[in-house]
């Protein structure tokens, strides 16, 4: 089965070069029978990797350990479904699901290019198919998941430890949805460059996979960030990671490129920037699986490291950038905009808003890169740590949250600023006072910090539902009014509200959370506030490829029991490793955290308490974008079809999504 | 306001955002940047006093000791030079004496470390890039006898004190 799986593979590089040349051919020559290979090849392609990822499945499925990866990645032991989710828990299998989603999404740009002319269709799909050859060739050559291993060992060494959590069983294929699904953007980018246009239709086909990529890479990261709460047992939420960089840039880039987009369609503006940007995106995206696999950095996430696999990505990172630039260089002059931005105008707060997005990525970029280029250069080993990245981000995202708010009440093409301020007069004295009760009521504290914070969460919150009320109160049946509002109206609502739930959680959580690492043995207690821990000790278990010390601890809350907490300290002894199983009582207003340091001396331990105000809203934020993104992505206008009526609605979007 | 005067409010606006961020970016930069020493930089006197750096080195076997509290001291080496390191708080999971492990902290006049962070990794063969190569070996395994084999003979002392 597994010589399948790789025969597959080999198919599937073929159909790719094929995808990948002749369309292209087909459209200098314009021969139309080449440019439909794009499609009938995306989808060959596709299935074809599913076959190969259908087979590497099922070798962990049957725990076939003469396949080098599965023996190093799974054991007998252990449950079904970890050893289904193995198969993306290291560097050759996340390569293969990286492909399938690359070649699925290659697949559902297939199925709604009717919906597209066939140059365009053909264009795009040659694009990707000439993206998945690099991933193939790279595949093939440095990483093959059907390697056999002869002697074939009995037993497997078993999956990480730290991957064996039902967060970690989706993060990786939500987060690599995310990185490939800008591919698409890049290809739609590609498309338009090579035939010169780039116009309204063009960005309304753009907008929905743009959308969809970034609604998985927030889920993705979310996810992450959530996982590592969990896990890790520091109780952080973000680290600020190489790894996690990698993944924030695209965010960052890609949210650029959702809003200049969104300029790009209704205004026919910033053409060539909204461009450049699905380049960056993409790019960063390859960038961020450069920097994981290669093993240049120190990270969780960094796998077992082999210098020829961090050349490859390099290479076909400076490949694919080379040419995607060179031909931004000499084509991208073509795209003419339709008029001018006035600063004062939705499209002018929009374009400051990409300016501080990028500038953003590009202090992450600078932070996460500097300390590997010293170190390339030989001039010492230096790391950048989160005080760098708090300094520079923090203070970038204020002007962004400021835009937020205005731009709700400032219209496309021209606006007077002096009416848009006076019509938010209300909302702006709300946002101070509430301002400054919040921290008080919740926190007890006037810290300016905090009231900056509470202001902008405010601001955000109400600002995103201006829109929403404006458009109601315009009409005279409010019901209508509220039906007429089309989905991406609501979607973009939700993120941003969702935007403002976020900054709550970050303000509340970074200001006020109290941590105490403590030595208690049965029966002692340690206090946060009002919370009081007592610690009763732990006991031994036996889980089903683990043992354990499962501990407990009471909490109270002057005197009122609040939760009983359990969190486990795990040992694997297929790898030798520990695990520390946070406990969590959680409610949106607070989490109580309880992780198990370790033993010293007969029966204390150590502990690690945390008081975390707030805390979930973070992800909330996070998950109230992804739904953003969901409705916004289908807005019925984007369904548009070409040939209008009759056809039946193949979504491909809802299919992705 | 004319075009061309519009333009030039919107170059500049640009320029002095990139000039900001830049300045901003490269003071936080130099603020936060923390240079990596072995114990044998250490000793050499290479490394600044009383300033943030991070240190790398194996934890020699049986210099653990435990204080009052969570306080704790042990001693860094590499395969030349040694370094007392003390620490408040939760060793992670993966500290073991015998393996290689990075402390952030600061140097005092005394001669000592003391670390606020204390980060093991999470393979018992693997070691932080720039560690290893502080070792002077290229493979990412270390073989200064008298802290660990190579391949692991000792691993039952290595298991975590749940597995005793």
């Amino acid at each position: 089965m597994a010589e399948i799986g790789h025969y597959a593979l080999i198919l599937a590089l073929a159909v790719a070069i094929a995808q990948g040349v002749l369309p292209v051919l087909g459209y200098w020559r314009g021969d139309q029978r080449l440019l439909g290979i794009g499609v009938s090849g995306a989808q060959t392609q596709f299935a074809l990797v599913v076959l190969a990822y259908a087979a590497l499945s099922l070798a962990f499925v049957d725990n076939d350990f003469s396949l080098t990866y599965v023996a190093s990645n799974s054991h007998s032991q252990l449950p079904l479904i970890y050893r289904l989710s193995a198969v993306w828990g290291a560097h050759e299998g996340s390569l293969l699901m990286w492909l399938l989603m690359l070649t699925g999404w290659g697949f559902a740009v297939s199925l709604s290019s009717r919906r597209l002319p066939p140059d365009i269709a053909a264009l795009v799909l040659a694009t990707m198919g000439a993206i998945s050859v690099g991933f193939l060739l790279f595949m093939l050559a440095t990483s093959n998941p059907f390697e056999r291993q002869f002697p074939v060992p009995a037993e497997g060494r078993d999956l990480n430890p730290l991957l064996q959590d039902p967060g970690l069983i989706i993060h990786p294929p939500m987060l690599y949805m995310g990185y490939v699904g800008f591919s698409v953007a890049f290809s739609f980018a590609m498309a338009a460059l090579i035939t010169g246009k780039l116009d309204l239709a063009w960005a309304r086909w753009t907008r929905p996979w743009t959308t969809t990529a970034w609604l998985f890479l927030t889920m993705g990261i979310t996810l992450g960030s959530w996982w590592a709460y969990n896990e890790l047992g520091w109780g952080g939420w973000w680290f600020w990671d190489p790894v996690e960089n990698a993944s924030f840039m695209p965010w960052l880039v890609g949210t650029a490129l959702i809003h200049s987009l969104a300029v790009t369609e209704k205004r026919g503006v910033l053409k060539s920037w909204t461009v450049l940007l699905a380049i960056l995106a993409f790019a960063l995206s390859l960038l961020g699986t450069f920097l994981v696999r290669s093993g240049v950095l120190v990270s969780v996430h960094a796998f077992a490291t082999d210098p020829a696999r961090g050349v490859f990505i390099l290479a076909f990172l400076t490949i694919v950038l080379g040419a995607a630039l060179l031909l931004y260089a000499w084509r991208a002059p073509r795209l003419v905009s339709d008029g001018a931005v006035q600063l004062v105008s939705r499209e002018g707060l929009l374009l400051l808003n990409n300016v501080f997005l990028v500038a953003a990525a590009a202090a992450v970029l600078i932070g996460t890169l500097y300390p590997l280029v010293i170190d390339a250069l030989g001039l010492g080993k230096i790391s950048v740590g989160p005080p760098y990245f708090n300094a520079i981000f923090l203070p970038l995202m204020v002007p962004l949250a400021v835009l937020v708010g205005l731009s709700a009440r400032i219209g496309w093409k021209r606006a007077k600023l002096g009416e848009a301020l006076w019509s938010l007069r209300w909302v702006a004295l709300t946002t101070l006072i509430a301002a400054v009760l919040l921290p008080y009521v919740l926190e007890r504290s006037f810290a300016w910090l905090a009231i900056a914070g509470t202001a902008l969460s405010v601001w955000l919150m109400i600002g995103a539902l201006l829109d929403v009320t404006h458009r109601v109160r315009s009409r005279r049946d409010r019901w209508q009014g509220l039906r007429s509002i089309p989905a991406a109206t609501w979607g973009m609502t939700l993120a941003h509200f969702g935007l403002g739930v976020w900054t709550l959680g970050v303000t509340y959580a970074g200001l006020f959370s109290v941590e105490k690492d403590v030595r208690l043995g049965p029966g002692q207690s340690a206090e946060i506030g009002a919370y009081t821990f007592t610690f009763q000790g732990t006991e031994h278990r036996e889980g089903a490829n683990y043992q354990s010390d499962l501990g407990t601890v009471f909490v109270e809350r002057s005197g009122q029991p609040i939760a009983t907490l359990n969190p486990e300290k795990r040992l694997y002894p297929s790898q030798r490793s520990v695990m520390t199983e946070s406990a969590v009582d959680h409610n949106p207003r607070r989490d109580l955290y309880v992780a198990l340091g370790e033993p010293i001396g007969d029966a204390d331990w150590a502990l690690r308490l945390y008081y975390k105000p707030f805390m979930r809203m973070v992800w909330f934020g996070g998950v109230l974008m992804f739904f953003g993104g969901i409705l916004a992505a289908s807005d019925r206008r984007y369904r548009l079809e070409r040939s209008a009526l009759n056809a039946p609605v193949t979504s491909a979007q809802t299919a992705a999504t | 306001m004319t075009k061309r005067q519009s333009r030039m409010v919107w170059v500049g606006v640009l320029l002095g955002g990139v000039a900001l961020a830049a300045v901003l970016g490269f003071k936080a930069l130099r603020e936060n940047m923390m240079y990596f020493y072995t114990p044998t930089d250490l000793a050499a006197n290479d490394a600044p006093r009383n300033a943030r750096v991070r240190l790398g080195g194996l934890v020699e076997r049986g210099s653990l000791v435990r204080g009052e509290g969570l306080l704790v001291t042990f001693t860094l080496a590499d395969c030349a030079q040694k370094v007392s390191v003390r620490y408040e708080g939760i060793l992670p999971d993966l500290f073991r004496e015998g393996q290689g492990i990075v402390a952030t902290g600061a140097l005092g006049d005394d001669g000592a470390f003391t670390a606020d962070e204390v980060l093991a990794k999470h393979d018992e063969n693997y070691m932080p890039p720039e560690l290893a190569e502080g070792l002077k070996s290229a493979d990412g395994r270390h073989n200064c006898a008298p802290f660990k084999s190579v391949n692991g003979n000792l691993a039952s002392a290595d298991a975590p004190a749940l597995a005793r």
